[in-house]
């Protein structure tokens, strides 16, 4: 998002909380989602691909519904008449585009109108069927969940995507010799799987909150949350979608200095570091271990303030439309162990990964047999959610070594942290010796860290190990 | 039902309220004391260069910025306090030249080290007994006389005991003097440089660059600001990485066959027109110099051998022109008695590399040895 796009969108959340109260909140904010899931998507190279994605999106989110919805349903009429809007606004975005330049609303021209009707009527013919299905639902639900990790990995895989990318143009008549694997990009599909995940995997547990259309799909595309998190739970997100909101002085207080300061976060620290940063084609080129280590700084705190300015602005606008949404980042960086650096870093993901991976896993190896010893589980699952959170970047090599080194990192943290607190004498409780323990440890875990990125941010493992010497003096 | 609004909830309106009007009269008020006050060339000449990082050998410049670490800016102020030459106050024993010009001394597609100054210096840096001699290169990219006498005027500052200011007819038509955006958008200094040296440029020119009220304000010049941060953030990777510029592999060799056009910036084979030639701006550079000595030079051009060049040197300049121009330029340094030295035909056309006046660092190096003597004799008299 770019900082108009942004105050466009601060202003249409002034707007919302001022003249949308009661019931016209719940449809504004309908409404308003999914203009911009289409709004932002940004153009793609194959032919319709950026209309054909927000409706991906949107169709992804009601089927989501279908398959989680309470039987029976809460209202249909409601559920009928949400359905109704988002097919009109539909149809009135594509109208409201055929008068304007191209670009306005929709990033290209959109496909002809008989395409997307039949679309809709398939659509709505499956959500239909699912709604029916209800014995066929646990298998359903399973199949979604395939599906959707089906999909996250082929648009982490740069030679899926390719190979995908190659098809659509296939079946659009372009030339699939300029298949490239940015010719796929769908705005927020990360976190709208994450959110559909969780909505599916606690109807199976039978712990998720019933929800009407309207409140499962801005939950799925809440606007301020849809590029890049962060990743609510929909019992939060309902309570304060349903409760009465008043004209909110405070929340317009506190919204608005959440906004201004994402936004210096993002558009001037986040951008300035940029411009200095460690990059693919500047590790080649530096010249001293000094040097090296300040692109790597640069880096790492290039990529807080960018990732924490964002969910700031999202904070923001969430608490300008009364939705608090909930924190991503408590100051990494100034947290004494890798533990804590990721219960602060990134939280809502980290606590989805803990809900939806560690624990289960977890629990699965401790029932198998013969017994896995403690110390094996702890490395086993901590190492596998890292790998996963790496792979969730992108399926290389670089981002699994990403994993890898803060799985290992976190396993021996807590092998020391269980190691010495037996042994620690008591001197080291004195004020002073604590706080310069506190720094020290600040310090390593910071550093630890920040070697990471060099992973996350060198495509080629062979670079990133050669920078990595030359860090060390030795490239 | 409505919620009655309680005590609280007004305070709050009225505290945004607050912050609403004092925001917007603070924010018009800096902008208007920042519009009277125009602190922007003060602030450029706050550097992190030569402080925090080296000084850049050459003047910024660039169009890819993400790629070479290095971009264009306007402010001379910022361009000079980001140069070497102003790292420290000049060294007693110090021999300073400038070397003035235009991309092909600046040294498009050379490295720092292959550049110019830094070949020249190699050469006579230890032949005269006790002098140090140090040559910065203050060349810069876009082809003007106006844009030389305006970086000469701002180098005076910095103590040249030497000027060696190489030139070619592109720098010379009257119409093309302020096109070079470094011109087009210094118009107080223009100014000044009209009123204390008369200098012949007519400053309601269209080209020129003139800030309105607004324009002087904070958000008019954003952009200004933002250059002079930009500059001192890509002076990071400058320094980390020694890149100032983009070197491609592969680049569009000049043109060898040539058009049978013989016309000369739309004059047509006669007596080169010498009231459009900014001889003048030769004059008041001259002026600015002073006591310092100057070298003026006529800088080497590729000599194509395709078809057509029994009509023209190379994409530039026809040959009518050309010779008409060579010897207007010897006969005014003989009449003003300027030290002029004239290696045009000096490097041979394979040692060009982009265009017809860019050099190659062998040819480079070959055109520091048509200079070298001359040099030697102004150092070492």
């Amino acid at each position: 998002m770019n900082w108009e796009q942004i105050l466009w969108l601060t202003g249409g959340a002034v707007f919302l909380r001022l003249f949308g109260r009661g019931r016209l909140r719940l449809w504004g904010l309908l409404v308003a989602s999914v203009f911009v899931v289409f709004w932002l998507q940004p153009p793609l190279p194959i032919r319709g691909l950026d209309f054909w994605m927000p409706m991906a999106t949107i169709g992804l989110a009601c089927v989501g519904w279908a398959l989680t919805a309470p039987r029976p349903l809460l209202s249909w009429r409601h559920d009928l008449w949400a359905g109704t809007v988002i097919l009109l606004e539909t149809g009135v975005l594509l109208g409201v585009q055929s008068l304007l330049p191209v670009g306005a609303i929709l990033p290209s021209d959109p496909p002809q109108i008989m395409l997307v009707l039949i679309g809709c009527l398939l659509g709505a013919t499956l959500i239909y069927i699912i709604l029916r299905a209800d014995n066929y639902r646990p298998i359903l639900i399973w199949s979604a969940l395939a599906i959707l990790i089906l999909c996250l990995v082929v648009l982490k895989n740069p030679g899926l995507l390719q190979m995908t990318a190659s098809g659509l143009r296939m079946l659009v008549g372009q030339s699939a010799t300029l298949a490239q694997s940015t010719d796929i990009r769908w705005l927020g599909f990360s976190y709208l799987a994450f959110r559909l995940i969780h909505t599916l995997r606690d109807r199976q547990n039978g712990r998720l909150m019933n929800a009407s259309l309207a409140e499962y799909l801005i939950y799925m595309v809440f606007f301020p949350a849809l590029a890049a998190g962060p990743i609510d739970r929909m019992e939060r997100f309902l309570k304060d979608l349903r409760s009465e909101t008043g004209m909110g002085a405070a929340d317009f207080i506190e919204g608005g200095k959440r906004i201004i300061l994402g936004m210096v976060m993002k558009f001037v620290l986040a951008d300035s570091l940029a411009l200095a940063a460690l990059n693919p084609e500047n590790a080649l080129q530096v010249r001293s271990p000094g040097w090296a280590w300040g692109m790597l700084y640069a880096y790492s705190l290039q990529i807080y303030f960018d990732f924490a300015g964002y969910t700031h602005i999202a904070i923001g606008i969430g608490r300008i439309l009364a939705i608090h949404l909930p924190e991503n980042f408590r100051q990494p960086y100034l947290k004494p162990n890798l533990t804590q650096f990721w219960n602060n870093w990134h939280i809502s993901l980290t606590q989805w990964f803990r809900a939806y991976f560690f624990n289960p896993f977890t629990r699965w190896l401790r029932t198998r047999k013969p017994a896995i010893p403690a110390t094996l589980i702890l490395l086993l699952s901590q190492s596998a959610t890292m790998v996963l959170i790496g792979l969730w970047h992108g399926i290389s090599w670089n981002f699994l070594i990403w994993g890898l080194w803060h799985g290992l990192g976190l396993f021996l943290q807590n092998r020391w942290s269980d190691w010495s607190k037996n042994i620690a004498p008591a001197w080291i409780q004195k004020k002073n010796v604590a706080v310069l323990l506190k720094a020290a440890s600040v310090g390593l875990t910071f550093h630890y860290v920040a070697l990471g990125w060099l992973w996350f941010v060198l495509p080629e493992p062979a670079g990133a190990l050669r920078f990595f010497l030359c860090l060390l003096g030795r490239g | 039902m409505r919620q009655p609004l309680n005590p609280r909830l007004n305070s709050g309106w009225l505290f945004l309220i607050n912050v609403f009007w004092k925001g917007i009269t603070l924010f018009l008020l800096i902008n208007l004391v920042f519009a009277a006050v125009d602190p922007v060339d003060r602030i450029a000449k706050i550097s992190a260069y030569n402080v925090l990082f080296p000084g850049r050998p050459r003047l910024p410049f660039g169009e890819d910025p993400g790629k070479s670490y290095n971009f264009s800016l306007f402010s001379l102020e910022a361009m000079f306090a980001s140069h070497e030459i102003a790292a420290l106050p000049k060294h007693p024993g110090e021999f300073r030249v400038i070397l003035l010009g235009d991309s092909s001394v600046w040294g498009t597609l050379l490295k720092p080290e292959e550049t110019l100054s830094s070949q020249l210096e190699a050469r006579v840096s230890s032949k005269c007994d006790g002098k140090r001699v140090r040559i910065y290169n203050l060349g810069y990219p876009t082809i003007s006389l106006t844009k030389d006498v305006l970086i000469l005027a701002e180098a005076m500052d910095y103590q040249p005991d030497l000027i060696i200011w190489l030139t070619t007819l592109e720098a010379f038509p009257s119409d093309k003097q302020v096109t070079s955006p470094l011109v087009a958008h210094n118009y107080h200094r223009l100014e000044n440089l009209v009123s204390e040296w008369g200098l012949n440029i007519n400053l309601d020119d269209p080209e020129i660059y003139h800030l309105s009220l607004f324009g002087q304000t904070i958000i008019g010049r954003r952009r200004d600001l933002a250059d002079l941060a930009r500059l001192q953030l890509y002076g990071i990777l400058w320094s980390a990485t020694g890149i100032d510029q983009v070197y491609p592999q592969q680049y569009p060799k000049p043109q060898v066959d040539l058009t049978s056009d013989p016309s000369y910036h739309g004059w047509l084979p006669q007596d080169l027109p010498r009231s459009e030639l900014a001889l003048d701006i030769l004059d008041t550079g001259m002026l600015i110099a002073g006591r310092v000595p100057v070298v003026l030079v006529n800088e080497p051009i590729m000599i194509s051998n395709g078809k057509n060049s029994d009509l023209r040197y190379n994409f530039y300049y026809p040959r009518w022109a050309y010779d008409q121009y060579r010897r207007l330029l010897q006969e005014k340094s003989h009449q003003m008695s300027w030290k002029y030295l004239d290696v045009w035909d000096r490097v041979p056309a394979q040692e060009f590399t982009n265009s017809a006046i860019h050099l190659t660092p062998f040819g480079i190096n070959i055109l520091a040895e048509q200079l070298e003597t001359t040099l030697e004799q102004e150092v070492c008299k």
